[in-house]
């Protein structure tokens, strides 16, 4: 891929000015660490509203004097209303999934390694990447500001959970707090970033297929590629579809349109038609909805956590000294999980009013994507088996990933049984599944990642003490915060109450409840040490070799940190696939992937076969 | 450090699933003739799911205090996989799991693909914000018309009961739901706003009320006495306040309740029936 086309294509100069260089960066890595610190600030908006539900669900009626004076409508005298719950539990799924799971994974951690570990110079559209994440951005801002400008009534922000059914969704102010202008800037928040992940796609894509090295054929790519690469695809054919509905949605409130509205409703004690604010709307279907957002939102959730299970496999090679154990099947794996993703999404919608036979078709596909998930974690278990573990804090991590999405993902087989959905839809049990599965396992992918790259990315070692610190408080917190949730769940308790004082069915639960918050406190104050963590070690961490942790992609192969144009200007070739960790007869325990071939050193089996020959344009 | 891990994966393990054997907390008792299936399907999953954990969790405990980097062990075995065992897991996971989902079907199907069956008592369901409305059809056993333009809550119509239909002169609607015991019930679901959703835990039931659908369900309710309705979709302010109660009533008395004049003499007796059984919690 060094030819002098590419390169004529590709090549820009290092940026001098300030604004060029930190601010609207061309330059992958800068993009790459831009979309991080998006998701660090997110993360702790939303950390920060968890802590304040949880507040509000385990001592309900007490005042908290600051929400008081900050939010004097959704909090009168420091109480939290309904209608405040409502609103933090929505801003609170929304930023977790789009601005946290959605960006750090791939637009932060993808952006920044895929292309030096399939070993090119930049993304393929460096203007396209540039505009991705600022759209980002700006979808952000417009999410925020949603909390602020909600109209007159007492609210701090949209209500509707990060699912916006409609017509809740669709009615406007007339359905009551949280559905006024506040619910449109929610609306147009995901309808930007709907933007920015499909520009993101196209260059992963079109990077991923065009820019690799010479030497780096497909099944030669570290499984991290592939993550990235398969969660482009699903972005790709996914967010399109959230964005018409989205469009849809708002039409529906704002051009009096009828998409997702049927005819006939009375709101409030008023007949559709019958007044001002509440157009006529006639023929629409609430159900429609529920179609397009979850054909988007199912693979959603494979979007972000594909690139946590790259990137554990990753890690896991790394520092069990071996090859990842079933490199094709992973691929595989990845590919069928990507493939299946796409047509489960109904078991979203058993008891929606859908089609009980569709529901059907649903859940055994669902639980058919339970099979290259369990394939993926007995390779994990054999790459670990026989291997040498060196106990880092991002192995930590990448372990505590294998067994939280075990722990989470295996409820899947609960769930998405149609007859067992029937008492389990829309209790804590769901709750706790995707939590556990989507939420900290993509977490603790991500949490392996930095600790992992970091070295790569700022020159310095993070502190190891406090990582390792930093893992085991959380690990062991998300277990006390997320198991409880099932049982409470199996007793029956609803999802986004904001407070279980109504029914006695729920008293018992109560002591649970405070556990799980008290556990949740923790959790979150531990998240202190690692923002520390990151901030102190940029500026005061233990300089970093080349490669640290003595790995063989490419990553590795280049400067730390790397210089603007990842290899200053040599382009390396690859000789290997990318785990070629304690070879037989080899001088060292790894062979890098830029090793030339020698007589004695064996070959990996993966990669020989698919050689630089195919698939690889030069 | 691997033996720490190891230890602590283990204890997490054996805790999660002491919180789940003990049941300590649990299913409320079931009042639904589907429901001993379901729970025993339920049990059925929850064993393949905990073997499955459990073995997960120690075997990765056990990998990582195992295979620990100590200075007396040897390297890393060098290997990239082996298709049979790809093959065989693959295909013991498949089987298991289809094999889940098909069994999963059996409830479901019993309850969703089939009609209600003849003679079941029909009560349609009016969800609105916050409250939930039933409707009865009297002693002729035919819904009179109903219009959403005649909702007038002044006047307490709150369903759109249109009174100038023969039909509508016997109905009675109230804020309680009654259902026979031991005999199938149909419910029609309806709302006025927005998606509500009927959620009866002792039942082992729930369905989604759609506004401009009106879908049929059925169930048959086989313990007499009182029980909580939830609403278990996100609906609004008051969400967490949307609540009724399910009186599942002895034939003789549910048959006199339904004979009773509509309007103030039904409301009273619907009223004191509520008040005469306890919820399971307050027993």
């Amino acid at each position: 891929m060094s030819d002098g086309t590419h390169d004529a294509v590709h090549r820009h100069e290092p940026p001098k000015g300030f604004i060029r260089k930190y601010i609207f960066s061309l330059d992958h890595k800068v993009i790459g660490i831009q979309y991080i610190l998006l998701a660090l600030v997110a993360v702790l908006v939303g950390m920060i509203m968890s802590v304040l539900m949880r507040l509000k669900l385990s001592w309900p009626g007490t005042s908290w004097p600051i929400l008081g004076s900050l939010f004097p409508a959704g909090a009168p005298g420091g109480v939290m209303g309904p209608e405040f719950y409502l609103s933090l539990l929505t801003m609170h799924g929304t930023i977790m999934v789009f601005f946290v799971l959605t960006t750090a994974p791939q637009g932060g951690f993808g952006n920044y390694f895929l292309p030096i570990q399939i070993g090119a110079d930049d993304m393929a559209f460096p203007v396209l990447n540039m505009m991705s994440f600022w759209i980002t951005g700006v979808g952000f801002v417009v999410l925020l500001a949603a909390i602020f400008f909600s109209g007159s009534s007492a609210t701090v922000g949209p209500i509707g959970g990060w699912t916006g059914y409609a017509p809740l969704s669709a009615l406007g102010q007339i359905a009551g707090p949280g559905q006024g202008m506040g619910m449109n800037l929610w609306i147009i928040s995901i309808a930007i970033f709907c933007v920015g992940s499909l520009l993101g796609a196209l260059n992963f894509i079109t990077t991923l297929l065009n820019m690799r090295t010479r030497g780096m054929s497909l099944m030669r790519m570290p499984l991290t590629c592939w993550a990235w690469f398969t969660t482009a695809v699903l972005a790709l054919l996914s967010f399109p579809v959230l964005l018409g509905g989205g469009i849809l949605l708002l039409l529906d409130r704002l051009a009096g349109t009828s998409f997702f509205i049927p005819g006939g409703l009375v709101v409030s004690g008023l007949l559709s038609g019958s007044v001002k604010q509440f157009p006529l709307h006639t023929g629409g279907s609430p159900i429609l909805w529920q179609h397009l957002f979850w054909f988007f939102g199912h693979p959603e959730v494979y979007i972000a956590i594909l690139p946590g299970m790259g990137a554990t496999s990753h890690i896991l090679a790394t520092f069990a000294r071996k090859p990842v154990f079933g490199y094709r099947a992973m691929v595989f794996a990845i590919f069928a999980i990507g493939l299946l993703g796409f047509f489960v999404w109904g078991h979203h919608m058993f008891i929606s009013g859908m089609s009980p036979y569709s529901a059907m078709a649903f859940s055994i596909v669902t639980l058919s994507i339970g099979v290259p998930s369990a394939v993926k974690t007995f390779n994990w278990l054999g790459t670990l088996w026989g291997g040498k573990i060196r106990f880092t804090t991002p192995m930590l991590f990448a372990i505590g990933f294998v067994s939280l999405f075990v722990a989470g993902g295996i409820t899947g087989l609960v769930l998405g049984q149609t007859s067992l959905d029937l008492p389990m839809h829309d209790t804590y049990f769901v709750l706790a599944h995707f939590h556990l599965v989507m939420g900290v396992a993509s977490i603790f992918g991500m949490f392996a990642a930095t600790y992992f790259w970091f070295p790569k990315m700022f020159g310095r070692m993070m502190n190891e003490k406090l990582g390792k610190i930093h893992f085991w408080i959380t690990f062991v917190g998300v277990y006390s915060i997320f198991v409880p949730m099932h049982i409470m769940g199996i007793v029956g308790m609803p999802r986004r109450y904001s407070e279980f004082t109504q029914y006695r069915f729920l008293d018992s639960l109560h002591p649970l409840v405070v556990f799980v918050s008290i556990a949740a406190i923790i959790t979150v104050l531990t998240q202190v040490v690692f923002y520390f963590n990151v901030i102190w070690s940029m500026f005061k961490g233990q300089k970093a070799s080349d490669n640290p942790w003595e790995a063989t992609s490419l990553e590795w192969t280049t400067a730390t940190p790397p210089p603007h144009d990842n290899f200053a200007g040599h382009p390396p070739t690859v000789y290997r696939g990318p785990y070629e960790y304690s070879v037989p007869g080899a001088a060292k325990d790894f062979l890098m992937q830029t090793e030339p071939e020698t007589a004695e050193a064996p070959l990996g089996a993966e990669g020989i076969s698919e050689d630089g020959h195919d698939g690889h344009k030069h | 450090m691997g033996r720490a891990l190891a230890v602590i994966i283990w204890i997490l393990t054996l805790l999660s699933v002491i919180l789940f054997v003990s049941k300590k907390w649990w299913f409320p008792p079931a009042i639904s003739a589907h429901a001993p299936a379901l729970d025993r399907q339920f049990m059925i999953t929850l064993v393949v799911v905990g073997i499955a954990f459990a073995a997960a969790q120690i075997g990765l405990g056990w990998m990582v205090w195992k295979y620990r980097d100590t200075p007396n062990r040897p390297a890393a075995t060098y290997t990239h996989g082996s298709s049979r065992l790809e093959v065989v897991w693959s295909v013991i996971t498949a089987v298991i799991f289809v094999g889940l989902a098909l069994m999963g079907q059996s409830v479901w199907a019993s309850l969703r693909f089939n009609a209600a069956p003849p003679g079941s008592y029909q009560v349609e369901v009016v969800a609105q914000q916050f409250e939930w409305n039933f409707h009865y059809p009297g002693k002729d056993k035919i819904f009179g018309r109903t219009e959403p333009e005649l909702i007038d809550e002044a006047t307490q119509n709150s369903i759109g009961l249109d009174v100038s239909d023969p039909n509508a002169r016997d109905d009675q609607v109230g804020k309680l739901l009654a259902v026979p015991v031991g005999r199938p019930v149909e419910l029609i679901l309806r709302s006025k706003d927005v998606i509500h959703s009927f959620w009866v835990p002792p039942l082992r039931f729930k369905q989604d009320l759609v506004p401009g659908m009106a879908i049929h369900v059925h169930f048959t309710a086989n313990k007499v006495g009182k029980y909580e309705l939830a609403c278990a979709e996100l609906c609004g302010q008051l969400h967490f306040n949307m609540k009724s109660v399910m009186l599942v009533l002895p034939e003789d008395e549910f048959r006199a309740l339904t004979e009773m004049p509509p309007g103030k003499p039904f409301i009273d007796r619907i009223t004191e029936l509520r008040d005469k059984y306890k919820l399971p919690e307050e027993q």
